[in-house]
Order: C-alpha cells, then structure tokens, then sequence
C-alpha cells in the first residue's frame, strides 16, 4: 500500500471546529434518529433549530461515542447511559483536579 | 494457538445456568467496561469477557465450545479437530465480528466468513462510503509540545482472498500538531474502511491520550509541577532555577509564601491560542536536624520565635 511509509497528517478537532449531523452519524456509526433521541435527551446541545441545521461542538464525538457503547455493552436505556456519562464526567474532572492539586499528598496517604 | 477456558474468564461454573452467564456478565461488564474502569488492563479484560459471552450466551455456541474443550486447560496449545468445519452450524454469522482472538476466529468465524464470500454477490452497482474508524495514540507531553510524528499500529478487520474475516495489522505515522491536549481527536480524512464501489475511504478518528509526565500534571494546556523551597526562600523570598519544558528559569518566591501557594509562568504550558500557562506549587522542605549544630540551630530558631502554628485548633 502507498501510503504505508508516508506520513498523513490529519485536522485537528479543536473545540472552535463544529460538526454536522451527518459527519456525526457517520463517525459513531448511528442512524440520525438516535441523535435525534440524545439531542432531546439533552447529552448533546447542538446549535441551530432543525438536524439539517445542527452544528454539534467538537465534544460531542466523544459524549456520543461513550453513550453509544454504554448502552450496547451493558443494556442500559438512553436515559441511564446519559447519567452514566455525566456521572463519569464528575468523576474524571474531581480526578483531574486531586492530581492537580495533591499528587504530593496524595501519595503520602496511599 | 491457545486454549482460551471462557468459564474462568467469567467466573461461573461449568454448569451454570444460562441466567447465571447473563448475571456474570452483566455485572463485570460494568467493572471492567473501559469506559467506566480505570484498571490498566480493563481494555483486554473486556474484550475476553465479551468473547466469552458471545459464545457462553448462545446454548448451540456453548454446546460446541464444550465438547470441543474437553480435556484441555487454559493456556495449553489448542488444535481444532479437522472435521470441526462440517460439525456445526450457527444461526447468527458472529454478529459483531473482528476483534475476538484467534482461538474464537477459528472455532466460529469460519461459517461467518463464508457468508459474507465474494463481495461480487453483492451486486457490482453497490456504493457505499466506508465506516469511520477509531483509535487511541499514546505521546508524551513533550510531543505535545513540539509535535512528533508518530507510527501507530491499527487493526483493521477485512476479508481475505478467500472469503475469511481477518484483520490485519496496518501501520500508519500520523504528525502530531504541537498544542494538542488531552483527549483531543485527529481527524484523518480517508484512513477509515475501504468504500464499497465507487464509494469513498471513510476515516480515522485518533482521540489523544497522553503518558504520566516525571515532572508535570497536565490540566488542558495549563501544567503544574511541585517546586521544593527552603523555610527561609519561602520566607524572605528568593529567586530559584525552576525546570519549565523549554528549559531552566529563574522564577521569583515573593517573602512570606506559604505551601500550596502556586506560582505562574504566563505562556509556558501547552501552546497554543492561547497558550497553556506553567504553574510551581510551593513546598516548603526541611532540612534534617540529624546533628548538634542543626539541632541548635533549630532550637535557637525556636528560641526567637513566638509562634503557635496551631493557633486556628484552640477554641
């Protein structure tokens, strides 16, 4: 294959770049009626008034792709795996601010 | 190839009851789903266990996987018998497919495979663009920095020349742009699946994920480091050679800072617009009193000050 040796450089998702709902259904492999169902769920706020005019911030990817394989691999409905994902989110920013603020401390305790 | 024992990998007996798999399963798939688990191994351990499901859960698959596994231990080099293609036929072609190991390929997705035979059957006017992909790369934080170019592995599942799911390794070198944070996505256009006809390459998201630094906490493009300072720095203030990714610095320690007190160096995180900042979290270090003239020197620091560092506890 020819590009095997070459280097790809890609675009990098910042939070400025927003994403359509069909890049969206696309790169989570979902149809466009379960974005539909998360939008009203509120897990993903896009901006404009119709799906052919929504503009998802770049989080959402990630946001989408968590609920999706929560409810696959453990069963739960919409509603649980989007307080599931907000629940991680909790999680994973109180982390984030304990190895901030006392990586030295929080050794000492271990 | 080795004998993979899906009883152990999900805890249940040999004889439990097909409720008893569901439970099991269900259960350390909340554990160990990587999502939820932060153990190392989580990502590997969920695989197995759902490869032990998709055949633990279905009694024909089940029933195959037992009489097969007769008599062999985990571990142990594991040989299908050679009629073993013509014994068994499944209902469901190994619905998620790819990514199971090569003892499950080989005991179950032969059939599979054959299904899905010739991509000339499906009709030669059918287009389709390919599906997206997703990985994970791991850099360090000063590739973060600078940009790097990296080489990745990915495992693609595609089908062989003769009809055979398979996935194959394929290595990519992607550039990492400088300034890229934790858990940010690259998008590579057109290095996802093969299209189907006509249709386009589909492509590769590569989410960020960055290794524990020696020195540095990483919080989006801000950085924290804890900076050790003498009592007597952090009380008459000093100037001290700090380590910032661009190299060494003298940084200020105002008189009377307490420990815990953070200390930024404007711009000298992540860059970026704008850049991350870098920020030196006070510690204040002791020197040991291991002999007579540290001892004294303690006692006489005692000796001139009037000082109840507990005063805040007294009622």
């Amino acid at each position: 294959m020819s590009q095997r040796r070459q280097t790809v450089q890609g675009i990098l998702i910042e939070e400025s770049v927003e994403i359509t709902t069909g890049e969206l259904c696309q790169a989570c492999a979902v149809r466009r009626e379960w974005l539909v169902e998360l939008v009203e769920e509120g897990v993903l706020e896009p901006e404009g008034l119709v799906p052919e005019q929504w503009r998802f911030p770049a989080e959402s990817l990630r946001r989408a792709r968590i609920v999706r394989r929560l409810q696959r691999d453990l069963g739960l409905n919409l509603a649980g795996a989007a307080l599931a994902l907000e629940l991680l989110e909790e999680n994973e920013a109180m982390r984030a601010r304990l190895a901030r603020l006392s990586a030295t401390h929080a050794a000492d305790h271990d | 190839m080795q004998f993979k024992d899906y009883y152990a990998i999900m805890g249940v007996a040999r004889d439990a009851s097909q409720d008893e798999i569901k439970r099991a399963y269900r259960k350390l798939a909340r554990k160990y789903h990587p999502d939820v688990s932060k153990e190392g191994d989580a990502e590997v351990r969920f695989k197995d266990l759902g490869e032990a499901y998709e055949v633990l859960k279905d009694p024909e698959k089940r029933a195959a996987y037992d009489q097969l596994g007769k008599g062999y231990r985990p571990g142990q080099e594991f040989r299908p018998p050679p009629d073993w293609d013509g014994g068994f036929e499944y209902s469901d072609a190994a619905g998620s497919g790819g990514g199971f190991s090569d003892f499950f390929e080989e005991l179950f997705a032969r059939r599979a495979a054959g299904a899905q035979r010739g991509p000339g059957a499906r009709g030669a006017e059918m287009h389709a663009r390919g599906q997206d992909h997703h990985a994970r790369v791991l850099i360090d934080l000063e590739d973060a920095i600078n940009g790097a170019v990296r080489r990745i592995t990915l495992e693609m599942p595609e089908v062989d020349s003769e009809g055979y799911l398979r996935t194959r390794q394929r290595e990519l070198s992607v550039r990492i742009p400088a300034g890229v944070r934790e858990g940010q996505q690259i998008r590579l256009t057109g290095q996802g699946a093969p299209g189907l006809g006509r249709g386009t390459a589909g492509d590769l998201y590569l989410e960020v994920n960055f290794r524990p630094h020696r020195l540095y906490r990483v919080d989006g493009r801000d950085l924290y480091f804890d900076l050790p300072v003498a009592p007597w720095e952090a009380a008459l203030g000093a100037t001290v050679q700090v380590p910032t990714p661009g190299g060494s610095v003298g940084l200020k320690i105002p008189p009377g800072s307490a420990a815990g007190r953070k200390l930024r160096l404007k711009g000298r995180g992540i860059p970026g617009q704008p850049p991350g900042d870098l920020y030196a979290v006070l510690q204040i270090a002791l020197p040991p009193a291991n002999d007579e003239a540290a001892r004294a020197s303690y006692e006489a620091f005692a000796q001139k000050f009037d000082f109840n560092p507990r005063a805040a506890l007294e009622g």
